[in-house]
């Protein structure tokens, strides 16, 4: 070991032939990327307009470009493991070694909860929440930028491992002792804790940061009973990361502690205990499916609403229902291990605790049904998403339900059974959702519709594809089989593990259309122009801006008297009423730090993987003193005149006189 | 009422059963074992009860979908979005079917709990059970024997099986019987299991334990009366058993060769059935315990359960082999052993029973 390279030796390259072609592949993407942007012109836009922006909206759509971009990883990695299972059957090895295979399904569980879902999650909310309680941006723009820039910190290590190392075979939970050092001596591990590690952090920082948003920034009138239930939805999922996110941030840091400073947490000699890690696991990990799914519920709830042309039925039970969703949600975390030795006490107080969250769930679901009830629903693709989810979601409730019986769960746990109950819930609950929320308000932020044929294409797909890849699922968990075998020797299993893989194709197929319509939409983007702000009728105050929306948001901030804000100002003829002047708005101004400091921290992280311990000083130190610069910084804000102003509100109103 | 339902509930699971399910072969919808049984019907019978509200769901969607879309002339009320007494419909309707499920879960979880010892008029038999990298080992302390990757046991007599790692956690599992455990290095958990006929039905780990994870598989053999029972264990004792490994006694080094594999291995074959003709009475015990060596000093608490247990072990084997008697090894077994044993006082007889019984 050098102190110059740490462990990084010649070694850390790959050698697997289908690792090597996905680099090269990425490779040239990135080269054809470059160069489209360098040839266009595109690289000061890039820089000035985006990477260094502090505009929540900007940020958002940063935060779904990689949300989409790891979607792609983390389904790259779902189908190799599919079709491993679908080959490897009667004994076949088939053509993934475990060490391959066992970093396959680690990598496809981190990426797809930690860098997918959630940027998707929070790429929404950073759009949409300032938005719709009529704010200007986030209380801290900047930190905004840096947990967007730490996010992707975390995101690049995971890539990194892929051609440098190896990535963690443990499994996406890395329960100890197998995630210790005794047994995941290489480097894999250590890319799991730093990329977890540091996004983490900045998710923390982006829940104190829009919980600060929600609490300071509303506009005036606007109560918190008045909030938009998309709003309400993502406070409670940022109450629960301010809540959460700290455990996961320890339990890390512990398990860092024993593979670095040979402390003894959760080893099995030296009075370690490995039931801590998987307790504080879930403590955290429970938590999170909420956070995930609970803005879904709040997207669900908004789209409803707006394509019914009706309110939310029972906004105050929608509420409540997600208060106690977000309270129960701490206090089932047991049901994860069932099976580690618990009483029969512990065992049932933990399992009727989750049950009870079905309640609240079930009465979310009524409440959608009830706003479908005497409405006028228009069928649009972020409806076909809703109808998809609320089937789908169903299901995926009754099996978790299911599943929390610990009698049920002594045979059941670890089976296939309960990967196809969490990929039920999280795809048809939390993706489901996402994926509607983009077609909901992709003309809000980009200005232009997406093509509506390819859009349905693309949820019939999923949705078959869905049912395809998961239903097989519930059937192999029965037949007892268990999750991350490599492969399988049982005829019976074959024909299920077959549907299976079909359904990953399918489902491929669904999001290959979503690509396609997002370049076709762009494409025809002048004739599919939503010039109006406003294309579904909306009910809340994001629709009350240009599409996209003015930098500054709002022109002069709204007046709250109703739940369905818009709605009530269209109804009061307050909406769109040009003004004889306005007053200057002060605005933050774009800041280079935040990409600094990630790609310092990014550094840390590298280095502290492969023990290279001078970088990791350089990283460190360097993030940190980038950090106290910033703070320092006076320069940090400027003024729109009321004269821009003007000319930008006349230019939209001329626009919505237009149709 | 609750209990009503659930007889209901149970007659129409059963004729389901015989229907739907005939054809899931060999997984726990397939069980051979009481407590699989009893399982499969919890299964079923909470299915049922989650269908009462799952199956008008989906139909309302659907037909609400259908019914109030555009374009068609049904009755418009956009400002109408509270209704007291629907509201407590959709409060109340699940709220009950939670209530009957909690019920359910109660009585089934105390009903089901793995470490009680199922009540059967045969005397149980012990086995004790160490999940390896990745590989099997089975210690019949009554009966002198070890196997690895086999498990025997005559069909109808309960089993009580206490179990531990030597290293990672893996989870101790025979689909087709019932209930799984974790196997966890340093503590000991325990499980009860009876084949109610005779039969070959897979044992895999439930929980992944790293690269030979998937070849971690044994057989669990119910033999059809416990005289075959009885020959199997001369057989294995003799060693004339054909085609298995014989390894002789099963003492502390064998038991560390036993153990040993390659993290670094690219292919990893499962390890085939080998036998142990007779055992180190201790070994289960020592290699739980070992994981406390050399590491300070706790003093023990004077009049807990596990106190008087370990010493009473100790004098009667001597088999602590770390000189003085170091009262840190008994603390970890306490810390975990009195969090189980608290509830389970009845079944910590048998394993004390066991060692004595070994003894002799």
């Amino acid at each position: 070991m050098s102190a110059l390279l740490g462990k990084l030796s010649w070694d850390a390259l790959p050698y697997d032939p289908i690792v090597i072609t996905t680099l090269c592949v990425v490779a040239i993407a990135a080269c054809v990327i470059a160069f489209l942007v360098i040839k266009n012109n595109l690289l000061g836009v890039l820089w000035n307009d985006w990477l260094t922006s502090v505009d929540h909206k900007r940020l958002g759509v940063m935060y779904i470009v990689l949300a989409f971009v790891m979607l792609i990883r983390g389904f790259a990695d779902a189908i190799m493991m599919r079709l491993q299972l679908a080959l490897a059957t009667n004994g076949d090895p088939g053509y993934l070694p475990p060490s391959h295979y066992d970093q396959i399904f680690t990598a496809h569980g981190v990426i797809m909860i930690i860098f997918m879902a959630m940027p998707f999650m929070i790429g929404l909310m950073n759009i949409v929440v300032p938005l719709q309680i009529g704010a200007r941006d986030v209380a801290f723009p900047f930190l905004n930028n840096l947990s967007f820039w730490l996010a992707v910190s975390g995101a690049v290590l995971v890539n990194i491992s892929l051609g440098l190392g190896e990535f963690a075979m443990t499994g996406w939970v890395a329960y100890p002792p197998l995630s210790g050092l005794e047994y995941s001596p290489g480097v894999g591990v250590d890319y799991y804790i730093w990329a977890l590690q540091i996004s983490g952090i900045g998710t923390t920082l982006t829940a104190v940061n829009f919980l600060v948003t929600v609490f300071k920034m509303r506009a005036p009138g606007m109560k918190l009973m008045d909030m938009p239930i998309f709003t309400w939805t993502c406070t409670w999922a940022n109450i629960l990361i301010a809540a959460s996110f700290p455990i996961l941030t320890a339990v890390l840091a512990m398990l860092t502690l024993d593979r670095y400073l040979d402390f003894h947490f959760f080893t099995n000699d030296g009075g370690g205990n490995s039931m801590m890690y998987i307790n504080l696991f879930w403590a955290w990990g429970h938590p999170e499916v909420y956070i995930l799914v609970l803005p879904a519920f709040g997207i669900f709830s908004e789209i409803v609403s707006t394509f019914t042309g009706k309110r939310l039925f029972g906004y105050k039970s929608m509420v409540w229902a997600t208060a106690s969703i977000s309270i129960l949600g701490f206090i089932v975390w047991l049901h994860h291990f069932f099976t580690m030795g618990s009483s029969a006490n512990v065992n049932a107080f933990f399992g009727i605790m989750t049950m009870i969250i079905a309640v609240p769930t079930g009465v979310k679901l009524f409440n959608w049904l009830f706003t479908m009830y005497r409405g006028r629903l228009r069928v649009t693709v972020p409806v076909l998403w809703t109808l998809g989810f609320m089937v789908t979601f169903t299901i995926g409730g009754m099996t978790g339900v299911l599943l929390a019986v610990p009698g049920a769960d002594y045979v059941l746990h670890n089976s296939l059974f309960l990967i196809a109950h969490f990929h039920n819930t999280i795809i048809g609950g939390a993706v489901f959702g996402y994926l509607a929320g983009f077609a909901f308000w992709f003309p809000k932020v980009m200005g232009f519709h997406l093509n509506v044929k390819l859009g349905k294409a693309a949820f019939w797909c999923w949705l078959v594809g869905f049912f395809l890849a998961f239903m097989p699922l519930y059937v192999l968990g029965f037949l007892g089989m268990t999750r991350r075998l490599n492969h399988t020797d049982n005829p019976d299993w074959n024909i299920w593990l077959y549907i299976a893989v079909v359904g990953a194709f399918v489902i491929l197929a669904g999001i290959i259309c979503q690509f396609l319509q997002l370049y076709v939409s762009f494409r025809d983007r002048k004739q599919n122009l939503d010039t109006t702000g406003d294309p579904w009728n909306g009910h809340t105050l994001e629709w009350a801006t240009s599409s996209p929306p003015q930098f500054y948001n709002f022109a002069e901030l709204p007046v709250v008297s109703d739940i369905d804000a818009f709605t009530d100002m269209k109804e009061k003829g307050t909406a769109y009423v040009r003004k004889e002047s306005y007053a200057p708005i002060h605005m933050p101004k774009n800041t280079m730090a935040g990409i600094v400091i990630g790609g310092l921290i990014t550094a840390f992280g590298f280095a502290m993987i492969w023990h290279i311990w001078w970088l990791a000083i350089v990283g460190l130190v360097g993030s940190i003193v980038t950090f106290v610069v910033r703070a320092y910084t006076k320069d940090v804000d400027y003024y729109v005149q009321p004269d821009e102003v003007a000319r930008i509100e006349n230019a939209h109103l001329d626009n919505v006189a237009k149709g | 009422m609750i209990l009503l339902l659930t007889r209901i509930l149970n007659k129409v699971a059963l004729a389901l059963m015989v229907g739907l399910l005939a054809g899931c072969q060999g997984g726990v919808l397939d069980p051979k074992g009481q407590v699989g049984i009893e399982e499969k019907q919890l299964i079923i019978v909470a299915t049922l009860l989650m269908l009462l509200v799952v199956i008008p769901v989906i139909f309302m969607t659907l037909y609400f979908a259908w019914k109030y879309r555009e374009g068609r002339d049904e009755i418009y009320e956009p400002k109408w979005s509270h209704s007291t007494k629907i509201e407590t419909i959709v409060w109340s309707v699940p709220i009950i079917i939670v209530i009957v499920l909690a019920v359910i879960t109660w009585k089934s979880t105390h009903a089901l709990d793995p470490y009680k010892p199922l009540e059967h008029e045969k005397e149980h038999i012990n086995v004790q059970v160490i999940s390896m990298n990745w590989k099997w080992l089975f210690v019949y302390p009554d009966l002198g024997i070890a196997s690895v990757n086999e498990l025997r046991f005559p069909a109808n007599v309960p089993v009580a099986f206490h179990i531990s790692s030597e290293g990672t956690m893996n989870s101790f599992f025979i689909p087709q019987l019932g209930s799984q455990i974790y196997s966890m290095a340093g503590m000991v958990t325990k499980l009860h299991l009876i084949a109610n006929e005779p039969g070959t039905f897979d044992g895999i780990s439930a929980n992944y334990s790293g690269a030979g994870f998937t070849g971690m598989k044994f057989k669990a053999i119910a033999t059809e009366t416990e005289a075959d029972f009885d020959a199997w264990v001369e057989g294995v004792k003799a060693e004339s058993i054909d085609g298995a490994i014989n390894n002789g006694i099963l003492d502390q080094a064998s038991y560390e060769a036993l153990a040993e594999f390659d993290l670094d291995a690219h292919h990893i074959e499962p390890t085939p059935v080998q036998y142990y003709n007779s055992i180190k009475s201790s070994i289960f015990m020592d290699n739980v315990m070992k994981f406390m060596k050399d590491h300070g000093k706790v003093e023990l608490l004077e009049g807990t359960v596990f106190d008087s247990k370990m010493i009473h072990d100790n004098s009667s084997h001597g088999q602590m082999n770390h000189g003085e008697m170091n009262h840190s090894d008994m603390s970890h077994g306490e810390s975990e052993h009195s969090s189980h044993d608290m509830n389970h006082s009845e079944s910590e007889h048998s394993s004390h029973d066991m060692h004595t019984e070994a003894e002799k």
